[in-house]
């Protein structure tokens, strides 16, 4: 019970491993290309959780200097978070545009359907 | 005052022309803005190393301002050489580029891949540079994004399989190691590699570094191909255009490779690493697999190009063999191979991208009798081929020398043995190509064909030129990777 009682204020934690675990699982148990991209895309966001809720200071205010408060949140996080959304974002339109040349090019998108054609040259 | 920014411009030049080439689009107008800028990298990165050479280590505050605060470049022995080295390639490969990237990517498409080629230009030097933490994440995705489309441009349509498969594995590797990054930040509340350095000293033993450390580790193994991490590796370096792969081969898993051994010597410190946690048996482990399974598979490659990437794949066992030890030999043999193992890929990669422009053929039964069609860039061939196996006067011997002698300091002849034993098994694979290339009946299919440009001959042999020079006179190469390995041991100054 005393574990619990331990762990459980850490729920943040663990909802970002439960992300980042289901995400990777998704990204190997799948053969639709598209489904491994939306794995892919819940792989990176659990890291965004990761950084963005130590940054948060309960009953700390936005980072704005004001007077009258002294506790706030770390601005940190949320800059460098904003930064990698923005290359999870390019990552997955690149992924998705490349299912749409490989649809085009082999006529699927299955992995164990591409690797029967795999062999034969194009 | 111009020299003073020199850090930032080796990164601002090959950004802005990136995007001057995209805004550009017209093929010829775009390559010579990428050759102009190309050429401008080896100059500053020169003049940088004369800097670090002289006064040992050069911060510059991005933005003016003031680390740790703000994003800090740093050059000192470590990097240096490695900046070097892609500046290099990147001027020579942008030399060797007009009429192989016309004859393999269609006209509508030209202008993108030379944006694409400074993209990763940029993000490769930038990961090389920086000296913050996130910074080289973002720097790692700039690079990895670009590399995917280089890749994806590729005339075979199992490209795009390569791009996609590549891309997935990258972004896990990347993520992985943005997770250890995040870690490291929660405990010490820094990105600045010198400030984090000094904050985890008393901290080390605690579950969130020693995860940090799992983490980035794996994830920068995936990056540099570390074996059995490998496998996004030879169709990438098959299916690409072949000035990206000579590129690739020579730059990106090499640039990993330093960021490693960033981590793992300046951050986390020699001692964390590997006195308090088992990082050599699990490294020798696997830098043993890759120099024989790679090597072996190699043997049994039907494609040039991919039995070049398992070469690599080998090769980066030798360089990986020498961080493992730990010691200063070691992680010379290491520094020096990364230079070496540069040159010689980088050489083998042209070759072959002059027998892909001018007879279409991949695959190796179709190669017979090429050595007496095109004899001066086969020549070029079997002299970086020689260097791959390490034969005495070659820039491989050179590499081979500092690891065999690493290990036996540490009274290891076993794995002076198997680094020898290794060796060999390159023998077969190079000579089989050597034995079909010369000792067979040319074919039709390599009788015909254009006449090779002469740019692309001479950058061929200006690299295979190099793996003898370096290997004759190795005291410039070895001399920066010694000081590499000093600056790496020394651990890391905070923020200046």
């Amino acid at each position: 019970m005393s574990q619990v009682a331990e762990l459980l204020p850490l729920y943040n934690y663990w909802i970002t491993i439960f992300l980042m675990i289901s995400g990777l699982y998704i990204v190997v148990a799948r053969g639709n290309m598209v489904k491994k991209l939306v794995g892919l895309s819940l792989f990176q966001t659990s890291v965004y959780l990761l950084y963005l809720s130590p940054g948060k200071i309960l009953g700390g205010t936005p980072p704005i200097i004001a007077e009258g408060f002294e506790v706030y949140s770390a601005p940190l996080p949320h800059v460098l978070i904003l930064t990698a959304i923005v290359v999870g974002v390019a990552t997955l339109a690149l992924g998705l545009a490349l299912i749409v040349r490989i649809n085009e090019a082999f006529g699927t998108i299955e992995e164990d359907e591409l690797f029967d054609r795999d062999d034969d040259d194009a | 005052m111009i020299e003073h920014h020199l850090p930032a411009l080796l990164v601002v030049v090959p950004l802005v022309a990136a995007v001057v080439t995209a805004l550009i689009r017209h093929g010829i107008a775009a390559y010579v803005t990428t050759l102009v800028a190309s050429w401008t990298l080896p100059v500053m990165a020169l003049m940088l190393l004369g800097q670090v050479l002289e006064a040992g280590e050069v911060s510059y505050a991005l933005g003016g301002w003031a680390p740790p605060v703000g994003i800090e470049y740093r050059v000192d022995g470590a990097n240096a050489p490695l900046l070097v080295l892609v500046a290099t390639m990147a001027a020579l490969v942008a030399t060797y580029a007009p009429r192989s990237v016309a004859s393999e990517i269609n006209i509508g498409r030209r202008g993108w891949f030379y944006t694409m080629f400074l993209l990763c230009v940029a993000g490769l030097l930038g990961i090389a540079i920086t000296a913050d933490a996130f910074n080289a994440f973002v720097f790692l995705e700039i690079s990895s994004l670009a590399t995917y489309v280089l890749i994806a441009l590729g005339r075979d349509r199992r490209a795009l399989l390569a791009a996609y498969q590549y891309l997935i594995l990258g972004t896990i590797g990347a993520t992985l190691y943005v997770v250890g990054v995040g870690l490291i930040f929660v405990m010490t509340g820094s990105l600045n590699m010198g400030d984090v350095a000094a904050r985890l000293t008393g901290i080390e033993n605690t579950r969130p570094i020693f995860a940090a450390l799992a983490f980035i580790t794996v994830g920068i193994s995936l990056k540099l191909a570390l074996f059995p991490l490998h496998v996004w590796l030879p169709n990438a370096y098959a299916f690409a255009p072949s000035m990206a792969t000579a590129f690739l081969a020579s730059t990106a898993t090499k640039v990993a490779v330093y960021l490693l051994l960033r981590f793992l010597f300046s951050l986390f410190g020699t001692d964390f690493v590997f006195v308090q946690h088992p990082i050599t048996p699990i490294l020798l482990a696997l830098s043993l697999a890759a120099m024989f399974a790679a090597s072996f598979v190699a043997v049994f490659q039907d494609d040039i190009k991919r039995m070049l990437a398992y070469s690599s794949v080998a090769q980066i066992g030798y360089i990986t063999l020498g961080v493992a030890l730990a010691t200063q030999t070691g992680l010379t043999g290491a520094m020096v191979h990364v230079l070496n193992h540069a040159l010689i890929k980088g050489a083998l990669f042209l070759a072959v991208g002059c027998i892909v422009y001018r007879t279409g053929v991949f695959r190796i039964d179709q190669l017979a009798g090429i050595g007496r069609t095109m004899p001066v860039t086969m020549a070029a061939f079997v002299i970086a081929g020689l260097g791959l196996i390490g034969v005495p006067g070659t820039v491989g011997f050179v590499s081979k020398w500092y690891l065999v002698a690493a290990a036996l300091e540490e009274g290891w002849w076993w794995l002076a043995l198997a680094i020898v034993a290794s060796s060999l098994i390159a023998v077969v694979y190079v000579g089989r190509i050597v034995e079909i290339a010369w000792f067979r009946e040319p074919s039709s299919r390599v009788r015909a064909g254009k006449r090779l440009p002469i740019e692309m001959i001479a950058v061929t042999w200006v690299m295979a030129g190099a793996t003898i020079y370096f290997g004759l006179d190795a005291e410039f190469t070895a001399g920066l990777a010694g000081r590499a390995a000093d600056t790496l041991l020394a651990g890391l100054a905070g923020p200046g």
